[in-house]
């Protein structure tokens, strides 16, 4: 590569990457700075209580964070098994022809919008649940709404790492005889492990952060659920409902629940980058 | 998102030229309850659009602070949503802006025909649980309840002078249309909503029911005669006369041309 393209391609990508570091950092700092009329009154235990009442100044956010967690749970022990089954069959079973077709239903499936699967969710799901366990829109129903909303994201991801899966491995696989569903599940998937751990965390990424669609479905009732089919309020949804006519402490206290969601994510971001082995 | 619009028209109207001498003349300070103000900022859109050179500038705080800034002078127009208490009405006047309204809604396959407000109050602090208790069929309520913030709720709460956290809801909604979508999906469910959203619903074959209040039928009619319990006036009010823009403003917003803009809200026009 001549020496001139070196010379401005290098500031040019520091400048974005150093951009894009400050947009994050400054994001934070203006989460901190908003949240602040919140934080400042000390007394940070409010925030570890169940209750979120804050204009009678209850701020409690523990139950939210645990219904937050707790949805993007189910949602991805949904997801996860069956993104990867769709992987498998798209790569490795069907023809050539219907596995086009199919990874062309996934990434329309990654495309339609987050709102469209709450609007589906209210009118079809919630009053289905509801005829079995009522009221309908609870835990149960959020998981399984976000399910079908990251199953393209982690089905996609897992089959472009089966298909980034050495050939020679394969080969070598069927030249030693072993069996198809040997080569599939001992060979493939764990040659690709990494691909489908990264897609299964990126939906994952996405569940805690999806707002819209698990606002519609959830009930929103804060409180710690007894099972699944209790209605609860997720953090994203928190801020969506009350933000548009919050005031003072109460505007600052969705601030806070912000922060915590941030928080989450990069918890999850601390995980994965745990997880992953190096140059695997 | 209120409160966005709002500065993007503080941000809007600080940016549009200053003439400095007429600046006080052609401005006009709106503060005050938030239920108003996105009423108050559309009128004064339209307002600002008919007077060119005017500016209507709107601050929300809730109504106390509509209250106060009046009698102060710090505001031109105080927004208060409820009546004005007879300490402030020796001060300020009233000018009924349009009316606020909030039905209970029940899915239209519930056979119960009314409940007392001790009934109401029961079902939304979770010691009625099941329909049959009410003299309707045994199946469970599923009680929904609006976002803190929201000003339905806020009436609600000043209705049956119940706390928020009284309430022992199964959902929890934020706007009129999600909790009608929320009841006619759950033949068990009872909310409330605006009374104009839940007409306009009804009126457009929506399988929901609107529930009388104290024996009054729940309509905007009923509303608009001051005959429903749980409704409440949108004031613009004022210290002494207005200013000559003020009244015209004042004027303007009672006036039939704003009519579309109240209807849009979920509001009920005043009567005339």
């Amino acid at each position: 590569m001549p020496r001139s393209a070196d010379t401005l391609l290098e500031p040019l990508t520091a400048a974005m990457a150093g951009i894009s570091a400050l947009l994050l950092i400054g994001m934070i700092g203006f989460l901190l700075a908003e949240s602040w009329p919140a934080l400042a009154h000390g007394n940070w235990l409010r925030f570890a209580g169940l209750a979120w009442y804050p204009l009678e100044g209850q701020f409690g956010l523990a139950a939210m964070g645990i219904a937050t967690l707790a949805v993007a749970a189910l949602a991805i022990l949904l997801a996860a098994p069956l993104g990867l089954a769709c992987a498998l069959f798209a790569r490795f079973q069907a023809p050539p022809a219907l596995a086009g077709g199919f990874r062309g239903l996934l990434a329309l499936m990654a495309g339609v919008p987050s709102v469209v699967y709450g609007f589906w969710g209210l009118t079809v799901l919630v009053p289905l649940v509801a005829r079995w366990q009522p009221p309908g829109a609870s835990l149960f129903t959020a998981g399984l709404v976000l399910a079908l909303m990251i199953l393209p994201t982690v089905a996609l991801l897992a089959h472009a790492a089966l298909a980034a899966v050495p050939r020679g491995l394969l080969d070598g696989a069927a030249a030693l005889g072993l069996s198809r569903r040997t080569t599939l599940l001992k060979v493939a998937v764990p040659a690709a492990r990494r691909g489908i751990v990264g897609g299964v965390l990126l939906g994952l990424a996405r569940a805690l952060g999806e707002t819209m669609a698990v606002l519609m479905v959830a009930g929103n009732v804060v409180q710690l659920p007894a099972s699944v089919f209790d209605p609860v309020r997720v953090l994203t949804a928190n801020i969506a409902l009350e933000m548009a006519y919050a005031t003072d402490t109460h505007r600052a206290g969705l601030f806070v629940s912000g922060l915590l969601l941030a928080l989450l994510a990069l918890g999850l971001a601390w995980f994965a980058a745990r997880l992953e082995p190096r140059h695997a | 998102m209120l409160n966005t619009l709002i500065s993007a028209a503080l941000l809007l109207s600080l940016a549009a030229p200053l003439h400095a001498a007429q600046a006080a003349d052609n401005k006009l300070v709106l503060t005050g309850s938030s239920t108003v103000a996105p009423l108050a900022l559309e009128i004064g859109k339209r307002f600002e659009a008919q007077n060119p050179g005017v500016r209507v500038d709107v601050q929300t705080g809730g109504s106390s602070r509509g209250v106060a800034d009046t009698m102060n002078g710090l505001a031109d127009i105080g927004l208060v949503s409820r009546a004005l208490k007879p300490a402030e009405a020796k001060t300020l006047a009233a000018h009924t802006l349009a009316l606020d309204g909030v039905a209970l809604v029940v899915h239209a396959s519930n056979p119960v025909k009314q409940l007392d407000d001790a009934q109401i109050k029961a079902i939304y602090t979770g010691r009625t649980r099941n329909w049959r208790e009410t003299g309707g069929p045994d199946r469970p309520i599923t009680v929904v309840n609006k976002a803190e913030g929201r000003s339905t709720l806020e009436l609600f709460l000043h209705y049956t002078g119940l706390k928020n956290s009284q309430i022992r809801a199964q959902a929890v909604i934020g706007d009129n249309q999600q909790g009608i979508k929320t009841v006619t999906g759950n033949p068990g469910a009872i909310g409330y909503v605006s009374i104009g959203a839940a007409e306009y619903a009804v009126g457009h074959g929506v399988p929901i029911r609107l529930l009388p209040m104290g024996g009054v039928e729940a309509s905007t009619d009923t509303v608009q005669r001051g005959s429903f319990p749980l409704s409440r006036p949108l004031n613009l009010v004022t210290r002494g006369a207005p200013s000559p823009l003020a009244a015209r403003f004042i004027a303007f917003a009672r006036s039939p041309a704003v009519r579309d803009l109240i209807e849009a809200q979920y509001f009920v026009p005043p009567p005339r």
